[in-house]
């Protein structure tokens, strides 16, 4: 056994919530110490939401995080509406899944080039690879920019959405709107074979530790994204409605986010668990784009969640396509178009009531849930991200994985955690920003 | 001429402001052409110690280490731009100031709340001089550049201190009054061309207040359509609480 010392302690990892830290402490090769401090500003969202309206909660959780404002607009209306017992049109339920296909695309995508690729080859951030690989960058950004123009056609923007509310949406597409989105989607296929392409050529590091995957399950054919009951691989199912006992939140001194366990000492939200409880609903291109990856079910190395997230990709691309078609053969009924504000015109029956929302968005499950009193005021409110969920995991990957590289340099270890906690996608400035990186031996 | 040294910075947001840079697409490497980004968490892991000549900063002081923090950053920076509603204006953060701190505290986090400090959200420009400012939640991406020019070139740049109706009209689009729901375009800073009522929905302020507002106009309109004074102030709260 490698009986060496080693102190790591990387600090101002930020993230879009705030910030964190990785602190490690082995003595005489007995690991001693292994966190990962989140010491973000909090800004008690749950709190400040009481006394809202329920019909600018969309509005208002949509500024939780700037990277899946679709999926908190989505999971806010959706406990929202499972308040006010709002049952959305066939239509409308459509147009949130092409909306939620975008933002998983967008979002995938930015964490596939801009922070995994450039630890994958070598370098500190995107800026050297503009000379260096100067087709990648631009690939990257153009299929971003095709997701957000997608993301404006639907809801006006992808940051802060504007038109899903309640009810449905304050604008819908023109027949010339789903025509540009077939043109763009189409436009996205190469670009998308080009990356798979890519990826396959890098190379992630292998680690594994077995852990309870958590995400949404259904009896249906669809992979399940926007419906369905909680699921995970040590064979939990709970309505959505029980959620608080799915994450068991517990708060831990050196963490401004709450750390959460189901089963066992902790679980994984995100691509990698949709993947391992979903992959047969999966379309047959994201199976083939698994295969070409080297992933199956159940794969239990964290850092293929990136590589998961590009097999989603595929299945987003395909999906969203597909709802187009439809969309286009259906046409679109204008007459849906719904103005709701803060129901001053009662456009919704308004009751008192307990809903919760469940969404799969780009770094795993979220939960929102509100209680309202009879004028549709939020007396309660709670909401529970991803990264909530995955802190817990993290934290008992990086107590396994530290031992495994006692033999490896100081600086190959920080690397190796730092890309650890990037492979979740914990928010996009955590997985990027990790500086002061002190080392004592 | 040596390009100029810009970074950018956060504290409590959500970071979406900064991603409206990245959303630029393949435009971006136009921007990138001009200005010699030396850091910028959300998409680099470089890091510069030194004098910058432009400092964005998103989101709102909530503690005393921030408050630290940004008069660091105002030491080192020739110029400060306040960067999206959080920073402008306080933006949602400021509802917070509607409750007493050791009860939110208590409400989100339950018994172990001490564990997790707060002060009363302020927005930049009421800890630090602010040279810019870029407000909306999100920015709009035309005014981004507009400011950058202004930035770069040393001339005065300010939001519009004329209302969002001002534009909603030239969008021709119908009154939201008209419509029967409320809408705080009448005493919004203008220069979002009318974003979010072009989509269908109201305006929530996020831009912060006029200077000036036709106080006995918006009140006419809120009478004409019988809506009562405090549920529109209460919405003002949603992003301008800090301006108290």
């Amino acid at each position: 056994m490698n009986k060496r010392n080693v102190v790591i302690n990387v600090e101002y990892l930020t993230r879009v919530e705030g910030h964190g830290n990785i602190v490690v402490d082995v003595k005489e090769g007995t690991l001693e110490v292994c966190r990962l401090d989140i010491i973000e500003s909090p800004r008690f969202f749950e709190g400040m939401l009481r006394g809202r309206s329920v019909f600018e909660a969309q509005h208002i959780t949509s500024r939780i995080c700037g990277i899946c404002a679709c999926g908190h607009t989505l999971a806010s209306i959706q406990a929202a509406e499972d308040a006010l017992g709002v049952t959305p049109s066939e239509q409308t339920v459509k147009l949130r899944r092409l909306l939620l296909h975008m933002e998983l695309l967008d979002s995938h995508i930015l964490h596939i080039y801009l922070l995994v690729a450039p630890d994958l080859l070598g370098v500190k951030s995107f800026i050297p690879l503009i000379d260096t690989h100067n087709k990648v960058v631009r690939r990257a950004l153009r299929l971003k920019q095709t997701c957000n123009e997608i993301c404006e056609i639907l809801a006006g923007r992808h940051v802060h959405p504007i038109s899903a509310t309640v009810g449905g949406f304050t604008k819908l597409p023109k027949e010339k709107d789903l025509d540009a989105m077939r043109y763009m989607l189409e436009g996205m296929r190469p670009d998308m074979e080009a990356t798979i392409e890519l990826i396959s050529k890098l190379k992630f590091p292998e680690f594994e530790r077995d852990t309870e995957y958590v995400a949404l399950v259904s009896d249906t054919e669809e992979y399940p994204l926007l419906s369905g009951d909680v699921g995970s691989t040590d064979g939990v199912r709970m309505h959505k409605k029980d959620y608080r006992s799915v994450a068991n939140e517990f708060v831990v001194p050196h963490s401004t986010a709450k750390h959460a366990k189901l089963s066992r000492e902790a679980y994984a939200v995100g691509a990698l668990a949709r993947l391992n409880l979903n992959y047969e609903k999966l379309h047959p291109h994201a199976r083939e784009a698994a295969s070409l990856l080297g992933i199956r079910p159940k794969c239990i190395n964290p850092y293929l969640n990136t590589a998961a997230q590009l097999v989603e990709c595929v299945h987003c691309l395909e999906d969203a396509a597909m709802l187009v078609e439809d969309l286009g053969k259906s046409g679109i009924r204008q007459e849906e178009r719904i103005l709701v504000a803060l129901n001053e015109q009662s456009a919704i029956p308004v009751r008192a009531g307990n809903g919760v929302g469940a969404v799969e968005v780009p770094r795993g499950i979220l939960f929102h849930n509100y209680e309202i009193d009879e004028q549709g005021t939020i007396v309660n409110a709670n909401c529970i991200i991803p990264t909530t969920q995955n802190l817990n995991n993290i934290e008992h990957d990086m107590e396994k994985l530290v031992p495994e590289l006692l033999d490896r340099s100081d600086e190959e270890i920080t690397l190796a955690l730092e890309m650890l906690v990037r492979a979740y996608d914990p928010c996009i400035s955590c997985s990027t920003h990790l500086t002061s990186v002190r080392i004592q031996r | 001429m040596k390009k100029p040294k810009v970074a950018f910075f956060d504290f409590a947001c959500c970071e979406g402001c900064q991603l409206q840079i990245a959303n630029f697409g393949e435009a971006l490497f136009d921007i990138l052409g001009m200005i010699d980004v030396v850091e910028f968490r959300e998409v680099m892991s470089e890091k510069w110690n030194g004098q910058l000549d432009i400092a964005f900063v998103e989101g709102s002081i909530t503690d005393f280490h921030a408050e630290e923090r940004i008069r660091q950053i105002r030491e080192r920076a020739a110029i400060l731009i306040a960067y999206g509603s959080c920073a402008a204006i306080g933006g949602v953060n400021g509802m917070k100031n509607t409750f007493d701190l050791e009860e939110i505290r208590k409400y989100v986090y339950g018994p172990e709340y001490h564990f997790f400090a707060t002060e009363k959200t302020k927005a930049i420009p009421q800890v630090v001089k602010t040279d810019y400012v870029i407000t909306g939640c999100p920015v709009y991406p035309p005014e981004i550049l507009v400011v950058i020019k202004a930035a770069l070139q040393g001339t005065s740049c300010s939001p519009p201190d004329y209302p969002v109706c001002v534009e909603c009209k030239l969008n021709e689009n119908v009154c939201m009054y008209d419509r029967g729901v409320a809408c705080l375009g009448p005493v919004t800073r203008a220069g979002c061309n009318s974003w979010c009522i072009n989509n269908g929905n109201i305006c929530y302020g996020c831009r912060g207040m006029i200077s000036n507002p036709n106080e006995r106009g918006a009140r006419e309109v809120l009478e004409k359509h019988n809506i009562p004074l405090p549920f529109v102030v209460n919405k003002m709260n949603l992003y301008n609480k800090c301006r108290e």
